[in-house]
């Protein structure tokens, strides 16, 4: 409904900053409510990709340089490092529990 | 409405709906397929904002990498052939109330903050300009980055091949 509202300007800075808002909170949405360890881990692909295009859209819209780029670059190779570490952590679970969901793997609370 | 809006509209409907689907679906199969149009998706996004390293940067390392990575990651830690490859979730309605609540408030600033956006530059080609940025201001953030990535690739290698210890 606030998109339709805002849709009767042209496409500007606010528009791309909604989809941010939008993919963010769904990514929460995903990292709270998903038992599976991959499906979080997607959830936070998910939140990573909505601070790029916020950065990016501040580099075209408000600041005219290139450093919102630039970090946008940092975080995607951050974000490549990340899911390969929660991968390999992962598989190292399942080996060990036989399960990943991340409910089932308490066995410091016990 | 100009061709620059409808070729907007169209992607924020692709990577939105995409990304519902990605949270929303049972089958964590279809979630990663979902995915993928969710990255293509905030690829084209970031070709409207001219940023075309930025995009194809995007395709390659996370169509290309991470989320080859995360089907690996479901193929190997899902019985796919002995039970339905279905997750679960909990605390599913506090959930939607709180990042209800999430997005509420980031729409509310957004939209009512006055932002400084009227610059809207027309870069021709940022590659240059990036690589050049790279090489004086961002030298030391490059290096680390190289470091990073490195201790990254040997960590995760040592991680995943470490025996499980006969007990």
């Amino acid at each position: 409904m606030l998109v339709n509202l805002s849709g009767l300007k042209s496409v500007g800075l606010e528009h791309f900053l909604i989809i941010g808002a939008i993919l963010f909170s769904l990514g929460i949405y995903a990292v709270v409510t998903r038992k599976n360890a991959i499906m979080v881990l997607m959830g936070i692909e998910l939140i990573l990709n909505s601070a790029n295009i916020n950065f990016i859209a501040f580099s075209k819209y408000s600041t005219a340089d290139l450093s919102g780029h630039l970090a946008a670059i940092f975080v995607i190779i951050l974000a490549a490092a990340e899911a390969a570490i929660a991968i390999a952590i992962v598989l190292n679970i399942y080996k060990n529990f036989l399960t990943i969901n991340i409910d089932e793997i308490d066995n410091l609370k016990r | 409405m100009s061709l620059f809006d409808v070729a907007f509209y169209v992607l924020a409907f692709i990577t939105v709906g995409s990304a519902i689907v990605v949270v929303s679906s049972r089958n964590i199969i279809y979630s990663a397929f979902a995915l993928l149009f969710t990255f293509f998706g905030v690829a084209g996004l970031y070709v409207l904002l001219n940023a075309d390293f930025i995009a194809v940067t995007q395709v390659l390392i996370y169509v290309g990498g991470i989320l080859v990575l995360i089907i690996f990651g479901v193929m190997l830690t899902t019985k796919v052939f002995d039970v339905p490859v279905k997750t679960e979730t909990l605390h599913v309605g506090p959930a939607i109330v709180v990042t209800g609540a999430i997005m509420g408030t980031l729409f509310g600033v957004i939209l009512k903050t006055k932002w400084f956006d009227i610059l809207n530059v027309q870069w021709d080609g940022t590659t240059k300009k990036i690589g050049e940025r790279l090489m004086t201001d961002f030298l030391l953030p490059f290096e680390v980055a190289s470091v990073v990535l490195l201790v990254a690739l040997l960590g995760a290698v040592i991680i995943a091949r470490r025996e499980r210890v006969k007990s």
